[in-house]
């Protein structure tokens, strides 16, 4: 093997590859906090009498999970092009993961609903709440407390699913900082093997204080 | 707006051959892949409790980190070490690889979903160990892991679009290609996502029958 | 007073309530009996507008249900209502679930609410509770953690829809001594129940459901000790058994 590695080179990169670290936090939260509220929206139109929202909901849930997330940024980058509308590499990114949360979301969300019994509706409207009051104080927390790990999930997912911007143009995420820096050495083994390391932290650190919430909020 | 498309049959037939390449790579992945999460799957439900941890988070590692550098980084080992494999071998393993830490995630969860019980009667008819094992727990945990297993192959067959990466024209790739050249970047992804959602599609379908006759033996 | 008059309730194709007539005075205690099936939890749902009903008329305090400008929220302030199962807000402490509709829908001050709660808990025994999560509760406390609940919006009526068949036979008693209280106490009631001795002991008159119709109605001795129509008499040989 005629390779040295070269690791002092990478430490050394550290500091950008943190700053693009907290680029690639910014993308995976933003999609997932746009994610969330797309997907409560697509939940509640995909359970509603009217056919127009459920098939557009169910439309939308369909395309997000049968086609590939990288289709999806593709579509969003090249596709709102026809359009007129030009979206950078970050926005096509952001908006991609988005699309593919409020999908995965809007399902979990529905089968967190199906586990709520339909009395507590009932009873919330009994006593004189109306439906907004019933969703706020009753079925909102204990939809919450069902769906967290799977959001929780969700959002390690769209942390990894950053890193595909890259090939749409993104150089200002983890993944994007790596690959410009390796294509000016070419220390493609050793730079990629410290953002895999700053990748599992970040996701480590991230279902660790999910964890520590859970065990905060939901006491009962 | 121009309706005239320069989109021809033979670039249709172009992004069918990236289609069979993404199909391919799903094959080979999902068959080791499977192979290896169910024994490392088997392993870990009857290991005690350090070494399950060990290897539970070795295939971890493999769920966190994006699959992406996964493909890089074998790609890098591989011209390093000098082992001389196409991309599209290094695909296939490190999809494999991916694929097979899901799967014994599934795997073992679906072997220790069997209840007791059902053991304990199969031992008490008189079965031995490893009879039990094949008569009894593994077509329950079958049954039980099936769903994720295909949402996992689903999954993989998304995935494959990463290799475009490492220089595999699969169908993402073949479609950009046509795209450059025709500048119809709607048209031609719309026909790419009509691609991608038929295969799956008609997979949800097949394996959908499966578990409805399956559904026939149910408690 | 509720007026239940000539009323029709169908699900899709099915016709659950076939033509009901009832009068609810007040300070009255009205039972309604009857197989599962009959209707008699959509006939409760649909007096305070859970359920909407097809022909008919149902009105409390001649406020008409199913009048469009009728305030259904307002109007469920006035009747409470008691269900079988999971009627507590499990994420909910004892003292948070009877607080809640005080302030949301009453709009009452914290301290006003928590008073009131604290008043209607202590009444009904579960005073040591008041911090407790309901999953931590037994099925009986919860049953009565849901009366108190109801109770302390100051209902004119109360509608208790077998709130006891989904006890432990041992919890039932507690229960039941919760209505006999409320009775006491002058409370307008309709209770369906299986519990036909109760039903006796306390109402002030009987209905037999049958079908989506009231085959039989009238004081509790009559029905119960001398049940005139054929399915009355079967319901009752079954249940008394």
């Amino acid at each position: 093997m005629n390779y040295t590695f070269h690791w002092y080179p990478a430490f050394k990169l550290l500091p950008k590859m943190l700053i693009g670290s907290i680029t690639t936090i910014e993308v995976a939260f933003l999609s997932i906090l746009f994610g969330i509220i797309i997907a409560a929206i697509l939940a509640i139109a995909k359970n509603s009498k009217n056919k127009i929202f459920s098939s557009f909901a169910s439309t939308w849930i369909e395309i997000s999970r049968n086609t590939p997330a990288l289709y999806q940024i593709y579509m969003a980058y090249f596709g709102l092009g026809t359009f007129g509308i030009y979206v950078g590499s970050f926005g096509a990114l952001l908006i991609g993961i988005t699309f593919n949360n409020a999908g995965y979301l809007a399902e979990i969300f529905r089968g967190g609903l199906r586990a709520i019994p339909s009395t507590q509706m009932k009873t919330a409207r009994s006593l004189g709440m109306n439906f907004i009051q019933s969703f706020i104080y009753i079925i909102f927390p204990q939809l919450f407390r069902i769906v967290f790990h799977s959001i929780a999930n969700q959002t390690v997912w769209a942390i990894l699913m950053t890193s595909l911007g890259v090939i749409v143009g993104m150089n200002s995420d983890l993944m994007g900082v790596t690959n410009e820096l390796n294509s000016l050495s070419f220390r493609t083994f050793e730079y990629f093997l410290l953002a895999a390391i700053l990748y599992y932290l970040i996701t480590k650190l991230f279902l660790g204080s999910a964890f520590l919430i859970n065990l905060k909020l939901f006491r009962y | 707006m121009n309706f005239m498309s320069e989109f021809s049959l033979n670039d249709f037939l172009y992004m069918t051959k990236g289609l069979g390449v993404s199909i391919t790579l799903t094959l080979w992945a999902v068959f080791f892949g499977t192979l290896m999460g169910i024994i490392f799957g088997f392993v870990r439900s009857v290991v005690g409790f350090f070494l399950n941890f060990i290897i539970g988070s070795i295939l971890d590692i493999f769920r966190s980190v994006p699959l992406l550098i996964q493909l890089i980084l074998a790609n890098a080992l591989s011209a390093i070490l000098k082992f001389g494999y196409s991309p599209f071998q290094i695909s296939c393993i490190v999809l494999a690889v991916y694929t097979s830490s899901y799967v014994s995630e599934t795997v073992r969860s679906g072997l220790l979903s069997v209840p007791i019980p059902f053991r304990r009667s199969s031992r008490s008819l008189g079965l031995t160990y490893f009879q039990t094992l094949k008569e009894i727990i593994f077509p329950l945990a079958l049954r039980v892991s099936f769903p994720s297993w295909v949402g996992i192959t689903l999954g993989v067959f998304k995935d494959t679009s990463l290799v475009l990466w490492i220089g595999i024209i699969e169908l993402l790739k073949s479609s950009q290609i046509i795209i450059t050249r025709t500048q119809e970047p709607l048209l031609i992804l719309s026909i790419a996502g009509i691609l991608y959602f038929t295969v799956s599609f008609c997979f949800t379908r097949v394996t959908g029958m499966i578990e409805k006759k399956w559904e026939k033996y149910e408690l | 007073m509720i007026n239940i008059i000539d009323v029709y309730k169908s699900f899709g194709k099915l016709q659950i309530l076939k033509g009901i007539n009832m009068e609810v005075k007040k300070n009255k205690v009205h039972s309604i009996l009857g197989a599962s099936g009959s209707g008699k939890s959509t006939l409760l749902q649909c007096i305070n507008g859970l359920e909407k009903i097809q022909k008919g008329r149902i009105l409390v305090d001649g406020i008409e249900v199913g009048d469009k400008k009728t305030n259904l929220n307002f109007l469920r302030t006035k009747i409470g209502i008691v269900f079988q199962q999971f009627n507590v807000f499990p994420h909910l402490t004892t003292l948070e679930n009877v607080t809640l509709a005080l302030k949301v829908v009453l709009k009452k001050r914290n301290k006003d609410a928590k008073e009131i709660a604290l008043q209607q808990l202590e009444k009904i025994g579960l005073s040591d509770k008041i911090n407790t999560y309901p999953s931590k509760l037994s099925g009986g406390q919860q049953q009565r953690l849901a009366i108190a609940r109801a109770l302390a919006m100051s209902p004119s009526y109360m509608l208790f829809d077998e709130i006891t068949s989904a006890l432990d036979p041992m919890l039932v008693g507690e229960v039941l001594d919760a209505l006999r209280y409320l009775k006491n106490d002058g409370m307008t009631m309709m209770i369906i129940t299986h519990e036909i001795r109760f039903a006796k002991e306390v109402s002030d008159k009987i209905s037999f459901l049958h079908e989506g119709v009231v085959i039989e109605s009238g004081a509790p001795k009559d029905i119960i000790d001398n049940p005139k129509e054929t399915e009355t008499i079967k319901f009752l040989e079954r249940s008394l058994k």
